[in-house]
């Protein structure tokens, strides 16, 4: 009797070393300029999520998922994308949205809750990011299945974490592509805690990426903080999926330095060494850092010109932010649910209004 | 003009609207070469090719996601549920992506989708089959939920749904597949998808149903009317998610008693949303409480007791007769 079992943890693809060392195949397309570019851009998505922490601790913005740690994760999957592609990400994934075009003072807004955060710039296409877990992954199915079906030359990318590859979304979503084979990429960010839960408890193989090979597409791991690699990893699947060679499931293995939201404290279940290392000796900016220090595309000055431009960057989009207009509620609540609105909602909506103009509480009840 | 059955009555549909339509697409289980468990796709894969009309693999939610990122493509997928009490599985796909996808937007995009699938009890099948689970749906805003009662409603109605530029939930009663057939137009047409219709005129009772009920009502309607002289007033919603308060308003002023018929169980379902809405627009026309005619809270039963659980004509006249007297 034959049987199967995979044990093997599959080596993460690595590029660069976490002293900036070259240790991996380097790609073609990248080069300095470009490299600095991943690296400004890094520095810009930290700066921000570190703003947005203290924007909440000061009661200026709401609930907030910090991408703290997972920069090169973010950027080096993104980096790998046309700005035509179809993008389903999850609610993680602003370091990564920025970079693709999302305007900054949006991310805030979204953390806002203002509805306008929904309004990603149409020539984009991408979907604000999903809070349910994993349904996503299969929205990007059908938008694959149907570039493949117009014969179009785009991709869809889903974007989510090691949480995500529990729920059944996710096994319906590779299973479809795969048998379909649709041009589809699937980005996980094995950040290795869903809240509290470790990965370990999450599923029993030691890598999500091993999981394509069930669903017959090929698996790809990568060490996540290692931007070089991601970037290439992702190039790869994309590239494939525009060649009409199916979907990619891509692992970059990433630690998120910070709590799940703002809501979270994340003393209660992290082993403090293990963090520690994490956030110092493997910490994805510091590692692009010292690669570039080594090639010679790094100094103090330049460093410190990259910061002032980031946070005046995020200084603006805080203001932008702060100055949006208010939601207009009425259009917000009516405007949105249905092409035409049902009679009981235009009726809801008059009584609504009513109910402002005359600033108590009177239009409601009697509406249809 | 053609007979038709209901079953051919949606696959014509679907034939039409595939034609009419390159972005129409249909798929599920079972719907390809196949045709569909109940035949209603029967001969689309053929005529339309495997790229429009296919089979999906066996899971509810993949099939909704899959639906609701083919409409943010632009395309109009008719996703078919293969029985509604599997709809739990694909819950969040339809009331949680598909029904919100225009809100969340800021309606850059919006989700064009018809899921249908065969629900209803009274032809013994397994756990699971028969649930009329519509009421969930009911309170889902951002869907419509559509229930035919007949051949005619049934093309015209499928057909707006495919039509329309939001989900809309197509129900067809397995019951009523194949037990009727009708004149039914050979070329294309639109029912609204939020107008009831009167199917039987009276002035002492007006009785509300849909689904299969609408025949248990008409025929408990015949019987009170052979029986004692008195004439009710059947109404089709046809549609109940919107409700068609304004029809059923005017039928009220007019008769001043009403029952609501649901194959539903009783509680927070669409008979008691209905009778809500009776109350904040018509209280004052009626002559007594509005009553329900259902089977009790209780799950879904095994075959061999549904009949006792569905509610029949006898029940819908004992209904009747006491809403004329309370």
């Amino acid at each position: 009797m034959r049987t199967y079992s995979w044990e093997e943890e599959i080596p993460a693809h690595q590029v660069l070393a976490p002293d900036g060392s070259v240790v991996g195949e380097w790609p073609e397309s990248l080069d300095d300029e470009r490299l600095r570019s991943f690296y400004r851009w890094m520095v810009f998505a930290r700066r921000f999520d570190q703003r947005a922490l203290t924007l909440h601790r000061q009661g200026r913005l709401g609930t907030y998922a910090p991408f703290s740690g997972q920069e090169a994760a973010q950027i080096g999957s993104f980096a790998a994308l046309e700005k035509t592609d179809w993008v389903f990400p999850s609610y993680r994934e602003v370091a990564g949205m920025m970079y693709h075009g999302l305007p900054p003072e949006m991310a805030l807004l979204f953390s806002k809750g203002h509805p306008d955060a929904g309004k990603v710039p149409a020539e984009l296409n991408m979907l604000p990011g999903k809070i349910v877990i994993a349904a996503q992954i299969l929205h990007a199915v059908g938008a694959a299945w149907a570039c493949k079906q117009r014969g179009e030359d785009r991709v869809a990318s889903a974007f989510f974490g090691d949480g995500a590859t529990s729920q059944g979304d996710f096994h319906e979503a590779l299973n479809f592509a795969a048998v379909f084979r649709v041009p589809a990429v699937f980005f996980c960010q094995n950040n290795q805690f869903a809240i509290s839960v470790p990965v370990t408890r999450q599923m029993a193989t030691p890598t999500v990426a091993q999981k394509a090979v069930a669903y017959g597409i090929e698996g790809i791991r990568v060490d996540g903080n290692d931007v070089v690699a991601v970037y290439a990893a992702m190039c790869r699947a994309v590239a494939r999926a525009r060649a009409g060679g199916g979907p990619t499931l891509v692992e970059a293995v990433t630690y998120r330095q910070g709590p799940h939201t703002t809501a979270d404290d994340p003393r209660r279940y992290r082993d403090p060494q293990v963090h520690q290392t994490w956030v110092e000796a493997l910490d994805p900016i510091r590692r692009l850092r010292l690669c570039l220090e080594r090639r010679g595309a790094w100094d103090e000055a330049a460093e410190s010109a990259w910061i002032r431009e980031a946070d005046e960057r995020i200084a603006a989009a805080v203001e932008r932010a702060e100055s949006y207009p208010a939601p207009d509620a009425a259009e917000v609540l009516f405007g949105h649910v249905y092409a035409e609105p049902t009679p009981a909602l235009a009726a809801q909506r008059a009584g609504f209004l009513a109910e402002q103009a005359e600033g108590g509480a009177n239009g409601w009840p009697g509406a249809r | 003009m053609a007979q038709m059955t209901m079953i051919q009555a949606i696959n014509n549909a679907l034939d039409l609207e595939l034609g009419r339509d390159p972005n129409v697409l249909v798929f599920g289980e079972d719907v390809g070469k196949n045709g569909g468990v109940f035949r209603a796709t029967d001969g689309l894969q053929a005529k339309y090719g495997a790229e429009r009309v296919f089979d999906t693999p066996l899971a509810e939610s993949g099939i909704g996601g899959l639906a609701v990122g083919l409409a943010i493509q632009g395309f109009r997928p008719v996703a078919e549920i293969q029985f509604f009490g599997f709809v739990f599985e694909v819950m969040d796909q339809i009331a949680g992506q598909a029904s919100r996808l225009r809100y969340r937007t800021n309606s850059r995009f919006h989700c064009p989708v018809v899921f249908r699938s065969p629900f209803g009890g009274g032809v013994k099948t397994p756990e699971m089959h028969a649930d009329s689970l519509e009421g969930l749906f009911v309170q889902t805003p951002g869907v419509r939920v559509v229930i035919p009662s007949n051949p005619y409603d049934a093309k015209g109605l499928l057909i707006s749904a495919i039509r329309d530029n939001d989900p809309v939930i197509f129900l067809e009663h397995m019951k009523l597949y194949r037990s009727m057939r009708m004149e039914v137009p050979e070329e294309a047409y639109t029912v609204p998808l939020d107008q009831a219709k009167v199917v039987r005129e009276g002035k002492d009772l007006t009785v509300i149903a849909y689904g299969a009920m609408v025949h248990t009502a008409l025929r408990a309607a015949e019987e009170l009317a052979n029986s004692k002289g008195v004439q009710a007033e059947v109404i089709d919603l046809r549609t109940i998610n919107p409700i068609d308060i304004d029809t059923i308003v005017a039928s009220i002023k007019k008769t001043h008693r009403a029952v609501v018929v649901q194959e539903a169980q009783r509680q927070a379902g669409a008979a008691a949303e209905i009778i809500a809405q009776i109350n904040e627009h018509a209280i004052y026309h009626l002559e007594g409480p509005v009553l329900r005619v259902t089977p009790p809270d209780t799950v879904y039963p095994f075959a061999q007791i549904e009949d006792e659980w569905i509610p029949t004509p006898q029940r819908v006249l004992a209904g009747m007769n006491k809403a004329l007297t309370v």
